[in-house]
């Protein structure tokens, strides 16, 4: 069946194939603080999927608790949402995977809500390489309950109101890659040259993944001494190099910029083009991105950009060899054997 | 002359083995050939917590008048394990046999003269038959079900048809196990006087009957059911559960053109993680469950408030065994009713319904998921390790096939377009239960956002106080629908004029049942209610109205069917009595009788302890 688009439309807006305009890709407005990392991401979020022309309403946002999970309601209000419980995102959006594979899953999460109490599912989500984007806010502290470390605060990093850090970071990217994810890219909010086309790479991507952004928040740690402020990521962050992402609809060759090294073609024909700067770096090998990682943060900079890739991923459905059809759309004389069956069942256990 | 028990078709025998020796398929042979031969059986697995070592019994009864439930008391045991004998020949009736391996000589201090001591040389028999150290191990179970053949007069051929049918595919094995039943038979009847007092004989008790365990049960309720999405996360005594749904699942949910899947099965990394998948899968359209145990309950707890709150169909098998905390994990007990009724923080209630049979795991499991999608809460099958892990003779297996699947309020697309007004937590017509739509279903109109914070009735959050509340009073009203679709008691009233009656629900059936047929012997006569699903409705509350004392039996220390009561009801101590047993066995038929006969005495007016409760019955 066709639905009408809706008709009223700014002349001036550039809409998209579908015929939207980014406002369409809009939620309602924010309630974050002004400034906050996390409106940025979002409003990056809005443009991937716009210029990507997904329909809204086939992507649902799925989130956790936190500032980063409040997220979700302000990009995309036509589309489903699903802010869970705290850290456990993940096994929603597999159930809701499993329920329909023809969705694009979209979970948002914050530091806490993913390194500390989430740390369990993120973990076996990547490894089970569920087919999703997942974005995690990074703001080195839990913003909601006003500021506490987090367990991505650098060693020695300090908040607007505590003692620099005692313990070791968790580096989200590492731990994903460690545990199978297969598209691996860390960012920065205030760069949306370099987030949103990983954004639509992520997207593209069949399988795991994982897009960790450095997020700062401006209530309770982006001051002198924090590592996740805007002026020391500015300062340090080191891309690996830039990406391009080219859907398969256009023309490729108009939109060539030279001296790429690296063409991927995804899985639904369009292409990622791979300009490198980190010479080390061997985004296809797991190895070299987690050396490359370490490098790194030995010289304590921030690696940004795409770390890691497998092109020939495979996700859980392919895994779990599930049927094409989504579970969901499945009827009743598919599902139930009938009474037939259960009278040979009777027979055999007399 | 020794006392000797004499019965015909009327007996409960207690097997004593080792753990990972084997005993059980041999234990089972013995009670289906019962069965086969028309006499009602109750086999029980007792094991415990460990692979292969420590003790484990197999209690099989017999009962031509169709009592399944425990008896109490053993008339006959039969011992291979040295380790346990001191306590297995104690177990035995005054006047009951003691069946054991005298390869070696029974210690002279475990004598007792009031039992019928036999010994079979199964080791020795063993030892000569076979030269193989694993062979000699799993021959000796199945010669000695030959020896009891003999010894109890079973129908000999019925037991060999029974080893054909099991080995149907292997038949490699069909022979030595028929040379190992007669090896047995055949000492038996050489050496030993053939029958002994106890006997069987063929009879037509258990009509179209089969012996199923609670957990297959459930599983093929959940195929039946039109389940797609399994999450969950190894636990005693519910992994077989899963088990059977994916057993079932590969028979009839591999598409035969693409040879793909209908359905998923997900092993999480835990019971936080596979309630989640249930709670995921099922917002987004498709029939989904978990099967747990107490421990995942616990574990599950802040995600059922989500799905409580949030309104999202959730079907959870609560396989209980004995808590608290680890507990005893191999034991049954009754005793999650209160932890699942108001699982999860916050004014929370839980929709639970309570099988008693096989049967009605399966179609309680299949209409869980009706029930789920109409009423947009989370339902909680309670069963126990006794219903779930042993075989239980019950009712066939039965499947309207004009049924249809009720999936509840969902707005289509289609109505979308035709102008439906959604708005997500509103009631337009009265029930207290809401449209919702699936994910997905149209490009502009009815998309909301999911969350387990307040909202008001379009699910936009609200913080507003009147919202909150208004929004808690309709679940209350729903609460109120809710009892009018939940399988509601069933009622047997004992026929005369009675201020006294007992409940019960689940496993506590079989017995009570009994204990009230013993006690109609002696003149008490009591009416009696199975509870099958809490919310209880009105006919709950006037069965208990309308008696003076209402004996509540369950298995658990605390009483929590009847916390539940008087909370709900609010009847007073006084009305409602409690008939407990927690020792992690089931509840038993004299037990039952016992504490109930003291309790009209008047004696027991402070709580049982459990000295009174769990040996009432001299067990
Ligand atoms: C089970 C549970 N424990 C604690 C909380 C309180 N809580 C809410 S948000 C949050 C931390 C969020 O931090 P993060 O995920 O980094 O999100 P941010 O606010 O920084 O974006 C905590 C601890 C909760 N909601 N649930
Ligand atoms: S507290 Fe921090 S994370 Fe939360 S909204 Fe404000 S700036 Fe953003
Ligand atoms: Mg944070």
């Amino acid at each position: 069946m066709s639905y009408q688009i809706p008709k009223f439309r700014h002349p001036e807006l550039p809409v998209n194939e579908l015929g939207y305009t980014k406002a369409d890709y809009e939620g309602s407005i924010s309630t974050l603080c002004a400034g906050c990392g996390h409106d940025s991401i979002s409003g990056a979020i809005v443009k991937a999927c716009h210029e990507l022309s997904i329909e809204p309403h086939k992507i649902a946002k799925m989130s956790g608790i936190g500032c980063s999970s409040k997220a979700p309601t302000y990009f995309l209000g036509k589309s489903h949402g699903f802010n869970s419980v705290h850290g456990r995102m993940p096994s929603v959006v597999t159930g809701a995977s499993m329920a329909n594979r023809n969705m694009l899953y979209l979970g948002v999460s914050g530091d806490g809500d993913t390194a500390s109490i989430g740390m369990g599912q993120f973990a076996h989500v990547a490894r089970r390489n569920l087919n999703m984007v997942y974005i995690v806010m990074n703001n080195g502290c839990y913003g909601l309950t006003k500021g506490q470390d987090s367990a991505t605060t650098d060693e020695g990093s300090a908040s607007k109101k505590g003692d620099p850090n005692v313990y070791s970071a968790i580096d989200l990217c590492g731990t994903a890659l460690q545990m199978g994810a297969t598209f691996v890219a860390r960012s920065f909010s205030g760069d949306k040259g370099q987030l949103v086309p990983l954004i639509k790479a992520a997207i593209t991507h069949r399988g795991f993944a994982l897009i960790d952004v450095v997020s700062p928040c401006v209530t309770f740690n982006n001051n002198p001494g924090s590592t996740k402020s805007y002026e020391f990521v500015r300062e340090h962050a080191e891309a690996t190099g830039t990406v391009d992402f080219v859907p398969m609809r256009k023309e490729i060759t108009t939109d060539y910029k030279p001296g790429y090294t690296h063409e991927v073609t995804m899985h639904d024909g369009s292409s990622l083009h791979l300009y490198k700067l980190d010479e080390n770096l061997d985004p296809f090998s797991r190895r070299s991105a987690i050396n490359t990682l370490e490098d790194h943060r030995d010289a304590r900079s921030i690696l940004t950009g795409l770390i890691y890739m497998d092109k020939d991923s495979q996700d859980l459905h392919d895994v779990l060899q599930t049927s094409q059809r989504p579970l969901n759309a499945l009827e009743e004389g598919e599902l139930c054997p009938g009474n037939n069956m259960l009278e040979n069942i009777n027979a055999s256990l007399r | 002359m020794r006392k000797r028990i004499e019965s015909v078709n009327d007996f409960v025998i207690k097997f004593a083995n080792v753990n990972g020796t084997g005993s059980a398929s041999a234990n089972n042979l013995f009670a289906k050939a019962l069965f086969r031969m028309g006499l009602p059986v109750c086999p029980k697995n007792i094991f415990p917590s460990n692979i292969q070592g420590l003790p484990t019994w197999y209690e099989v009864r017999v009962s031509e008048k169709g009592y399944l439930g425990r008896r109490g008391g053993t008339d006959i045991v039969l011992s291979v394990n040295p380790q346990s004998m001191p306590q297995d020949i104690q177990d035995v009736e005054s006047g009951g046999y003691f069946i054991y391996d005298n390869t070696k000589p029974l210690d002279l201090r475990l004598i007792r003269n009031d039992v019928n001591i036999i010994g079979i040389p199964l080791t020795r028999i063993c030892n000569e038959q076979y030269q193989d150290h694993r062979q000699r191990q799993l021959f000796k179970n199945v010669i000695y079900v030959g020896a009891l053949a003999a010894l109890l007069n079973m129908d000999f051929k019925v037991l060999t048809n029974l080893v054909e049918d099991q080995f149907k595919g292997k038949e490699k094995l069909v022979l030595p196990n028929i040379h190992a039943l007669e090896l047995g038979h055949q000492w038996a009847r050489a050496n030993l006087e053939c029958p002994i007092g106890i006997r069987v004989q063929t009879s037509d008790q258990v009509g179209n009957k089969i012996l199923l365990d609670g957990n297959t049960a459930l599983g093929l309720g959940a195929i039946y059911g039109g389940a797609t999405v399994a999450a969950w996360y190894p636990i005693t005594p519910s992994t077989s559960v899963v088990d059977a749904f994916e057993k079932y699942a590969k028979r009839v949910r591999i598409d035969p053109g693409t040879g793909r899947s209908n359905y998923a099965i997900v092993q999480a990394e835990d019971e936080l993680s596979a309630i989640g998948m249930v709670i995921g899968a099922s917002w987004n359209g498709a029939r989904s469950f978990t099967a747990t145990s107490g421990p995942g309950v616990s574990l599950m707890s802040e995600f059922l408030g989500l799905a409580y709150f949030a309104e999202i169909p959730t079907v959870l098998f609560n396989v209980q065994r004995a808590g608290p905390s680890t507990g005893m994990p191999t034991r049954t007990q009754q005793s999650d009713v209160l932890s699942s009724a108001y699982a999860s923080h916050g004014d929370t209630k839980q929709v639970l319904l309570f099988p008693s049979t096989p049967k009605e795991c399966f179609d309680f499991a299949a209409l869980s998921f009706d029930l789920a999608e109409r009423l947009q809460t989370p339902i909680l099958v309670m069963t126990d390790l006794d219903l779930g892990m042993n075989d239980n003779m019950s009712a066939p297996l039965e499947w309207d096939d004009s049924r249809k699947y009720d999936r509840g309020k969902v707005v289509t697309a289609e109505e979308l377009e035709n102008g439906f007004d959604f708005g997500r937590y509103t009631d337009v017509d009265g029930d207290a239960i809401c449209y919702r739509t699936y994910p997905g279903t149209h490009p502009s109109k009815g998309g909301f956002f999911t969350r387990g914070t307040s909202r008001d009735e379009k699910a936009v959050y609200t913080e507003k106080g009147e919202e909150y509340e208004e929004n808690m009073l309709r679940l209350m009203r729903k609460w109120d629908t809710i009892k009018e679709y939940v399988p509601g008691p069933e009622s047997f009233p004992c026929g005369r004029e009675t201020h006294i009656g007992m409940l019960y629900y689940g496993t506590s059936e079989e017995s009570s049942r009994e204990a009230g047929d013993y006690l109609a012997m002696e003149d008490i006569h009591m009416d009696a209610m199975r509870v099958r699903s809490f919310p209880f409705n009105e006919e709950v509350r006037a069965f208990i109205e309308s008696h003076k004392q209402v004996f509540v039996i369950e298995q658990n220390r605390d009483a929590q069917l009847r916390t539940l009561l008087m909370a709900e009801f609010e009847f007073g101590p006084d009305k409602l009595k409690s008939v407990l047993c927690f020792d992690g066995t089931p509840i038993s038929a004299r037990n039952i009788s016992k504490q109930i006969k003291r309790h009209l005495k008047g004696g027991a007016v402070t709580p049982l302890h459990r000295n009174s409760v769990a040996r009432g019955a001299g067990e």
